[in-house]
């Protein structure tokens, strides 16, 4: 079925916008009409909850099956007027498709893995479901204005999420989380402005006047006695990158993360390593390559430092790290920094390196956070003194811990591998130091993630406390197996994944580099002296 | 002639002869008796106004030589004016029984207080405007100290009578020197004397003592001084009436001087607007973060507003006026839900204003806290929330008259006054039961109503508005031309 045309179902064309709306209007029901707060009122929620993001996820392998990859254009456009000029409008690319499909896959075990929530069940699963649909947003999104609105509408129920089910310091870290994030954004908020005004739209793609294929002026001016080379664009791009550098999170604007991942409840913890912090790195490759791409070159020297030193540093911070989930926290800031540096390689391998890290990431640093959930529940701390010789009783445990630390380590095999090998392969043939510094990171994260599983699991079970403890529920192998599925079958065979953003990457490497050869190599020269 | 000009000022006499026979039956009737039928009388009528007004075709009409012109800005301006007027009314009339407060002169002084907001905004004459000005601040003064045995409210009401009467002269003189070098008080007049460039000192300086006296009114930094305390003072409904209201009349009215009366000198008054515009935000959002009074809270929280609001009347274009009245329409409703929330705020029959009684409000009360949480978000500009894209339509204003700069202030301002909305949220949802005193419960079906429409309004509006954006384009295209 062709679903460019306008003639088929009207499903067709409203499909993605069911999928995004639909968590969305469950959450309205549950405030409307679902009362009381006893343990019934808990598990309808609970079941409404799951149910709802199960369709969701079914429907949206509709729109899978649906795509087309060999197109780079936006499918399945479902468009509305709007104010302001502005429209309504959402869309998937191969870009965009499989965050899409990262984010419906995971909300279901995020629910499932919420089970044993029982305070205030209603109010978090109203904030789940709304989380979802503004993450779908965020990646749907064709128009600036709806994409900042999905963008910055997320931290409205992340901050509730941490500081109402979240632990000993939430306050802190919900604030030091919203403010840290918000600031970043409004800076982006006016270079949309700007764009807005210069190009005189906010659609991204498939318009008759788009932002993807407006040219943004590039002339070199002096702003407050400083040259800007790359000019308009070097600025926009700034903009963009504080916000999605935050986002990310790079080094050195990385610090809310540990806090807020340290003080969220598992469940929240999850969403924001699986899908939360891939918005930075989906940013990056919808506005500021394609739309800014001299302004990209020019720092493009700049952020593939930033990344290797993010790769490096915090690597070692987490190598010290006491708490399990701020070690992991911290591993997630590393595996990072391989994104945005195989972003900035600006060509195919690095591309799609990038994409297929944030993709495995997504399912590896769940699953990690989802281990860390699993003793917690049981011994309600997560120093990592506190255990040890876990596997005497917990084998099955044990095990997935094991798989899920070497997909982490970057296992060949697991998908972790083929990300950070892609990335790796691209950024040496840009920046061959950069790329040996970053190398070393990844002895260094087998390092902290191997001394992790040796001190949580092996040895002998020694401590009192943890004679009792039991192995993982059926509930708890469930959640497992899909992620233990994807991490493997991505790891085999990861062209499932390329083959599908492909087209889509390679349209962009393209018209990234015809964009600069029309710019002028002046600029590139410019930016390779600095 | 005369006949033709009575009927474009006819809803303005039909007020002011309501609110005079209204005081007059009540005198020689039943004196505060009545009191709440009034009210909700009153009320009824600025309903009834608003609807006329509104229904007005798309025609300018200019009455007594041009001292009073009705355009699509100052229609636009006077709906809302009486919309939020007859809300915070209705609003006002349990809260003003239960307390005694509820005298027959309180919906009759703010009657005539919206007569003269109306005059403000339709004032095509410093006398007009002075007049319209003088009429609205007497009537708020007495308002202001409302209740006679309260020490607070008393000096609040003198506090504002002193500081008002201050600005008046500012502004007075102001008026005297533009007269002096225009030669005219029209303002038809005054803006073929003042061209950009080429304006004479002293109409300059008339132009920056108007100015201020403008800026007193709208609370903008450095005039700001009155608010918090006047806020504070004030019976509740009274402040939600000085938040609402007489803002959107003194924001008309100073877009009205600037573009009818000195709209050829853009350049000249845009960079004085711009710093009050930024001091506002700025002074708005750091100075409220200490603030524990919900009331004084709100009233740096309207300074803060009333920064972005100048914001767009910066940019001295369409657009910008088109943003300030947006911005102005979404202030107001957001203003009225969160005032109704604050007349919610009791213990024990009496009114509490200390945020840190709102500890586990969300337990208590889940639908109002939630109300409330969208409001917050709104007032600090968060999207999905309707109050977020009066600051886009500021910001985009100020960029497009090139006042970069301008926008990046506000938006990090923004991110300042972020943190004391926050807190309340931190109040309402994060808090442990500690066993302390707790809020009432009660139900009260009309304050819940408008705090519910207000929380409705800022994420259904998102949708299209309810048609404010384009009825406030053509206002602005009538004033800016």
């Amino acid at each position: 079925m062709d679903v460019d045309e306008r003639g088929g179902k009207v499903m067709d064309h409203h499909l993605l916008s069911i999928i995004t709306f639909m968590p969305a209007f469950a959450a309205l029901i549950l405030a409307v009409f679902l009362r009381g707060d006893d343990e019934a009122a808990g598990r309808n929620a609970k079941w409404l909850a799951m149910i709802t993001t199960s369709v969701t996820f079914l429907i949206s392998l509709f729109v899978l099956f649906d795509f087309d990859p060999s197109n780079p254009d936006f499918q399945f456009v479902d468009e509305a007027e709007w104010l302001l000029g502005m429209q309504y409008r959402l869309g998937v690319d191969g870009i965009s498709i499989l965050f899409v499909m990262l984010t419906t896959f995971m909300m279901p075990l995020v629910i499932a893995a919420s089970w044993n929530v029982d305070k205030r069940v209603k109010e978090y699963m109203i904030a789940f479901l709304l989380l979802e649909t503004l993450m779908l947003g965020v990646f749907m999104a064709l128009d600036l204005v709806l994409f900042y609105l999905f963008f910055e509408a997320g931290l409205i129920p992340m901050f509730l999420i941490i500081g109402i089910w979240g632990g000993k310091e939430r306050i802190y870290a919900s604030f030091k989380f919203f403010l840290y994030t918000f600031l970043g954004s409004v800076l982006m908020l006016v270079a949309m402005v700007a764009m807005f005004t210069e190009a005189g739209t906010t659609c991204i793609g498939g318009c008759e006047v788009s932002l993807l294929t407006h040219q943004f002026g590039s002339e070199t001016f002096s702003l407050l006695g400083m040259q800007v080379i790359g000019g308009a664009q070097t600025l926009m791009f700034l903009a963009f990158f504080a916000s999605f550098a935050v986002k990310m999170p790079m080094w050195p604007v990385h610090t809310w993360l540990p806090d807020a991942h340290v003080q969220a409840p598992t469940a929240g913890s999850v969403v924001l390593a699986a899908i939360l912090l891939k918005m930075g790195g989906y940013g990056f490759l919808r506005f500021s390559l394609p739309m800014f791409p001299v302004g990209s070159d020019v720092m493009a020297p700049l952020v593939l430092w930033m990344s290797a030193i993010a790769i490096v540093y915090t690597s070692l911070v987490a190598l010290v790290q006491q708490d399990m989930k701020k070690l992991i926290a911290y591993s997630s800031v590393a595996h990072m920094g391989f994104v945005t540096m195989g972003i900035f390689t600006f060509n195919q391998q690095g591309l799609d390196g990038a994409i297929f890290q944030m993709i495995s990431h997504g399912f590896i640093s769940a699953a990690l956070f989802l281990c860390v959930g699993v003793i917690y529940d049981r011994m309600h701390t997560r120093e990592i003194d506190a255990y040890g010789g876990l596997v005497n009783r917990m084998p099955a445990y044990a095990l997935i811990f094991l798989f899920f630390t070497m997909a982490n380590v970057g296992l060949p095999g697991t998908s972790g591998f083929v990300g950070e090998f892609l990335t790796l392969i691209a950024v040496f043939q840009v920046n061959t130091w950069v790329a040996a510094i970053a190398t070393t990171g990844v002895i260094f994260s087998a390092a902290y993630a191997l001394w992790l599983y040796r001190r949580v699991v092996m040895g002998d079970l020694i401590k009192e406390s943890l004679k009792a403890i039991k192995d993982m529920s059926t509930r708890e192998r469930w959640i497992f197996a899909p992620l233990v599925v994807m991490t493997l079958l991505l790891g085999v065979y990861p062209a499932l994944v390329l083959d599908m953003i492909g087209p889509s990457v390679a349209a962009l490497v393209e018209n990234y580099n015809a964009a600069l050869e029309a710019a002028g190599t002046a600029v590139q020269s410019a930016a390779v002296s600095h | 002639m005369i006949s033709n000009d009575l009927n474009v000022i006819l809803p303005e006499i039909l007020l002011s002869a309501y609110a005079l026979l209204g005081l007059l039956a009540a005198v020689y009737t039943t004196k505060d008796k009545a009191g709440g039928m009034l009210v909700w009388i009153t009320a009824a009528v600025f309903v009834v106004l608003a609807a006329w007004i509104g229904m007005t075709g798309d025609v300018t009409r200019i009455a007594f030589n041009g001292m009073f012109i009705e355009d699509g800005f100052a229609r636009f301006a006077k709906v809302t004016i009486l919309l939020s007027a007859a809300a915070v009314l209705i609003m006002s009339e349990g809260y003003m029984r239960t307390r005694g407060l509820l005298r027959f002169e309180y919906p009759m002084l703010v009657a005539l207080s919206a007569v003269g907001m109306m005059m403000m905004v339709s004032a095509g004459d410093l006398m007009a405007l002075y007049m319209g000005l003088e009429l609205q601040s007497l009537a708020l003064y007495v308002v202001a100290s409302l209740r006679r045995d309260s020490v607070k409210s008393t000096e609040a009401g003198l506090k504002y009578f002193v500081l008002g009467a201050l600005s008046s002269g500012i502004l007075l003189y102001g008026a005297s020197l533009v007269y002096g070098y225009a030669g005219t008080t029209l303002f038809s007049g005054i803006i073929t004397t003042a061209q950009s460039g080429e304006t004479s000192i002293g109409l300059l300086f008339g132009l920056v003592f108007l100015i201020s006296g403008m800026a007193f009114k709208v609370s903008a930094v450095p005039f700001h001084m009155w608010t918090p305390d006047v806020y504070e003072g004030s019976p509740t409904p009274v402040t939600a009436f000085f938040a609402t209201a007489p803002k959107v009349a003194a924001m008309g009215l100073f877009a009205r001087v600037l573009h009818d009366a000195f709209g050829n000198a853009v350049s000249d008054w845009s960079q004085v607007i711009a710093l009050l515009s930024v001091l506002s935000m700025f002074l708005g959002a750091v100075a409220a973060i200490g603030q524990t009074n919900i009331k004084r809270l709100m009233a740096f929280s309207s300074i803060a507003h009333m920064g972005y609001a100048l914001m767009g009347l910066a940019a001295g274009t369409v657009l910008g006026v088109q943003a300030m009245l947006v911005y102005m329409a979404i202030y107001v409703t957001m203003n009225i839900g969160t005032f109704a929330f604050i007349l919610l705020m009791q213990k024990d029959g009496a009114p509490i204003t200390d945020i840190s009684s709102l500890n586990m409000y969300s337990k208590r009360s889940p639908g109002r806290a939630l109300a409330m949480l969208v409001l917050l978000f709104s007032l600090a500009g968060v999207p999905p929330m309707l109050g977020f894209f009066g600051k886009l339509y500021v910001l985009r204003a100020a960029y497009e008259a090139g006042l970069v700069w301008l926008a990046v202030a506000g938006v990090i301002a923004s991110v300042i006054g972020a943190y004391y909305y926050l807190r309340i949220v931190f109040y309402m949802y994060f808090g442990e039961e500690d066993g302390s005193d707790r809020l009432d419960t009660q139900s009260s079906p009309v304050l819940s109503g408008f705090l519910m429409a207000s929380a409705l309004i800022m994420v259904l509006g998102i949708i299209n508005m309810f048609g404010v954006e384009g009825a406030a384009a053509s206002a602005a295209a009538t004033l800016v031309n």
